[in-house]
């Protein structure tokens, strides 16, 4: 069992947990992932390790509730444990000294991106950071992605913090002012997001990495479940990636596969609310 | 009571195992064969002829004492029935459901010449669900040693090597990658063919008795590498290494449209049915999606498992009219799965399509499957594997009507744990190479045995490795003499 040391409610629908893991701190790499499952009923949903520290023993991870399974875990607090905790998963992110590199940020995956960004700075490049979310109680972290940045833009889709925009906005506009200068972008959040920050740095020509989140069961490999179509064939995302590039994924088809099972997602979520007000009345 | 004649024994009928009505079964999980009475026992093992060359004990890849098991049962002697039992085969409540006896020892039996042979496997399922409820018998561990091993990998190969290890005291430690123990008998094997109780009692049973540590969620090749599982002075420090990970890596089809949605791998399907208990959503958080109209492409025992759990799950959603299509190239005579899975397939109403073989699988807008293309085979020369190789008729490519196609077409290691494993040479096509009498690998201290080294094969072929392995690794701490100098 993996005890939950600290909790932190990042926003309405954002929480970050620090978890006490100490095999896999030990060995825990910017880019990759773990697997947890909350207990015996519980899938296996995969988080990107958005922080570790290998003295304390312990793995952050933030995520956003988006069905069943992160709403659940939303309501757990510090002394509760995890029944499955395994990692890390995947590759962990290539680090070198690139010159100007992007890091674009959205929603939820904020959280993933910072530890890339933090590295990239430590390796020498000039960051130029872009975060955004749909409305400012969403947005978390831009103190820390600041720090790590040499420039870092702030924005939300109604405007209600920062820059009233998507984040393919600003964007576009660095790789046209530091046009040949800017030899690389991260992009971590929605998978239509990084849809769209493919299709604009895609003229530009400039290597574009991606982390994808597909829907996974174990995450090693063994069931081809989280597999994406890329223009040199099929990966599975848990064991080759989670990062690719961007330019070669079949974006329409991954985002189909994400919609595959909004049906019984849905159902879930229903029958967990309903279980969950039962419980309220006593 | 007088003792039968071999005349008398042999004019006994081989007693039927009780089942569930097949109508009753396709709509439930739970398991079909129900096993043998006391008394049913009994009448099966008056047939056996106590043969002096028993020739059944040839066909067992572990060399189980038939013959000595059969004569305790028959004299209701029931530890002593399980102590024969487990002088070979430690998991016998899950052998006697899984083997496929028919190709093993009962092939071998003598009576099978001349009609039906003993039911040995269900014999040996008795006597595993006995020991499991009564544990008259337990495993004893030896003084310890001080030696340190380590096991990667639960499935039938590491549970058995750990186990062996572990009788003569040495600290066993087995790393497994997913949240349970069992390998392919939890995520892959059904319900319905092999309880996960049973699983988890025969572990359980297992690993208390000899005092092995579990360490689950644990992925060799990530959390700790080979290299430094053995490595004495910054690593685990273990003393050797038993690698039994399997043969976990589906393959998928090289055709058009095979990444739509509805096209999974049968490890997939199966895993978010029985590891994920996906059949008892939404209990269980894991859904499982099954189609109206399902083809399983291959005929292996993961295909009919495949096969299987789809007809359940449309029966248990009350799916009118759903069908589930056995997609196959080759024809009936080289089906590869157990005689009593094909049986109870067709009993079930599963349908077979033999020397057809898809060429295109094809997509609706929404990007799910809304039909495959086929053609049509005929069988020509034998190829390397001495079956006759299936080729395409011209000209006889036909589409069927399908919403879901599951992929069973084999699988191989999984290259996870090679990571940072120096010196352990692989066959190209991916498996282990290894000793087959000892399991050794081409890298010091370390010994592989089961899938990771065969490929796909059984169980019991799993656990025979397993246990050679072991042996060699006893004689090696033993002995201390290191055969790779
Ligand atoms: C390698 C990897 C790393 C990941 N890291 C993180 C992470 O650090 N933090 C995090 O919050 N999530 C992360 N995810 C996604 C996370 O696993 C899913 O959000 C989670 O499984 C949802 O489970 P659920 O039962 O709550 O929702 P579900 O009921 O499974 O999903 C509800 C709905 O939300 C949609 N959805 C799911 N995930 C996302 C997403 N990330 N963005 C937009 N829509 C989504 C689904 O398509 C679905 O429609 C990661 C995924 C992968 C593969
Ligand atoms: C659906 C299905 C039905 C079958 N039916 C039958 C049958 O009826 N009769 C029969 O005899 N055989 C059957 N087989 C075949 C049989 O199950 C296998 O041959 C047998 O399980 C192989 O045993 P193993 O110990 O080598 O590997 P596995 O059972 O595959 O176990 C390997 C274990 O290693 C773990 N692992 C893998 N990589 C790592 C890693 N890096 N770190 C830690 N752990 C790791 C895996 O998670 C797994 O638990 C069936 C197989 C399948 C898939
Ligand atoms: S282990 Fe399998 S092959 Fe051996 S006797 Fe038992 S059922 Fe037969
Ligand atoms: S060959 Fe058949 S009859 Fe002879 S000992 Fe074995 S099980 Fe009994
Ligand atoms: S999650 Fe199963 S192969 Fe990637």
């Amino acid at each position: 069992m993996y005890k939950i040391l600290h909790k932190k409610v990042l926003s309405d629908v954002n929480k970050l947990m620090v978890v006490s893991a100490p095999d896999v701190a030990r060995k825990a790499q910017a880019g990759q992932f773990v697997i947890v499952r909350i207990d015996e009923q519980g899938e296996r949903i995969p988080l990107t390790i958005a922080d570790y520290d290998r003295e304390a023993g312990t793995i952050t991870i933030i995520f956003q509730e988006v069905g069943k399974s992160t709403m659940h875990m939303g309501m757990l607090n510090p002394g509760d444990e995890f029944a499955t905790f395994t990692g890390p998963l995947g590759h962990e992110t290539e680090v070198e000294n690139y010159g100007t590199v992007v890091c674009v940020g959205g929603g939820v995956g904020i959280a993933p991106i910072y530890p890339i960004a933090r590295a990239l700075k430590e390796a020498g490049n000039r960051v130029l950071s872009i975060i955004g979310a749909r409305s400012k109680e969403l947005l978390f972290w831009e103190d820390r992605m600041r720090a790590v940045s040499d420039e870092l833009v702030v924005c939300t889709d109604d405007g209600s913090y920062g820059r009233k925009a998507l984040v393919t906005e600003p964007l576009k506009e660095m790789l046209e002012e530091h046009r040949g200068e800017i030899t690389r972008v991260w992009a971590i959040g929605p998978a239509i997001m990084m849809k769209f920050v493919a299709l604009t740095t895609e003229p530009f020509e400039v290597p574009t990495i991606v982390s994808l989140n597909t829907i996974m069961i174990d995450g090693t490999g063994m069931c081809g479940g989280c597999r994406v179509k890329l223009k040199e064939g099929a990966k599975f995302v848990c064991a080759d990636g989670p990062e690719f590039d961007a330019h070669q994924v079949d974006w329409d088809l991954l985002l189909a596969r994400q919609r595959y099972y909004l049906d019984e997602e849905k159902r879930a979520v229903e029958q967990w609310e309903h279980k969950c007000r039962l419980e309220a009345q006593g | 009571m007088t003792e039968l004649t071999n005349r008398e024994r042999m004019s006994i009928p081989r007693q039927a195992m009780p089942a569930q009505e097949a109508e009753a079964r396709r709509t439930n999980f739970d398991e079909v064969a129900l096993g043998f009475t006391m008394e049913l026992v009994q009448q099966e093992a008056d047939r056996c002829l106590q043969c002096k060359r028993p020739h059944c004990v040839d066909g067992c890849p572990v060399g189980v004492l038939i013959p000595q098991f059969i004569a305790a049962l028959r004299e209701g002697d029931m530890e002593g029935a399980v102590r024969a039992m487990k002088e070979k085969n430690n998991l016998p409540a899950i052998c006697g459901r899984v083997c496929p006896q028919e190709s093993q020892c009962e092939v071998k039996c003598v009576l099978a010449k001349k009609g039906e042979p003993v039911a040995i496997g269900r014999l040996e399922r008795f006597v595993g669900d006995y020991e499991l409820a009564q544990r008259t018998c337990p495993l004893e561990r030896g003084e310890p040693t001080g030696k340190r091993v380590a096991v990667v990998g639960s499935g039938p190969a590491g549970l058995t090597c750990a186990v062996d290890v572990g009788r003569e005291g040495h600290e066993v430690v087995i790393f497994e990658s997913l949240h349970a123990p069992g390998g392919v008998l939890v995520y892959g094997i059904p319900e319905f063919r092999l309880p996960k109780g049973v699983v988890q009692a025969e572990i359980d049973y297992a690993v208390e008795c000899l005092g092995i540590e579990m360490r689950l969620d644990a992925v060799i090749g990530s959390l700790y590498t080979l290299n430094e599982l053995l490595d004495q002075e910054n690593g685990a420090g273990f003393d050797a290494i038993f690698l039994g990970t399997g043969a976990g890596l589906p393959s998928f089809m090289r055709i058009p449209g095979i990444n739509y949605n509805g096209v999974v791998s049968a490890n997939e399907f199966l895993t978010r049915v029985n590891l994920m208990k996906g059949y008892l959503f939404p209990e269980y958080d894991t859904p499982v999606k099954v189609g109206d109209r399902v083809a399983v492409v291959g005929a292996g025992n993961v295909a009919m498992d495949a096969a299987r759990c789809s007809l359940r799950l449309q029966a248990l959603r009350q799916r009118e009219g759903a069908e589930v299509h056995i997609v196959y190239r080759r024809s009936a005579a080289e089906v590869p799965a157990r005689a009593e899975e094909v049986h109870h397939a067709e009993e079930e109403g599963i349908i077979f399509d033999f020397l057809t073989n898809p060429i295109e699988i094809y997509g609706d807008e929404n990007g799910n499957v809304c039909g495959m293309r086929c053609i049509r085979m005929e069988l020509g020369e034998p190829d390397d594997s001495g079956r006759r190789r299936p080729i395409p008729i011209e000209g006889s490519e036909f589409d069927m009507d399908v919403d879901m196609v599951v992929m069973a077409l084999g699988t191989s290691p999984n290259p996870l744990v090679f990571k940072d494993a120096g010196g352990l040479e692989r066959f190209k096509w991916g498996t282990v190479i290894a000793d087959e009498e000892t399991g050794r690998t081409t890298k010091p201290r370390v010994w592989a045995g089961g899938d990771v080294v065969t490929g796909a094969a059984t169980v019991i072929s799993a656990m025979g490795a397993g246990k050679r392995a072991a042996d060699d690794i006893n004689a090696f701490l033993r002995e201390g003499i290191d055969p790779w100098a």
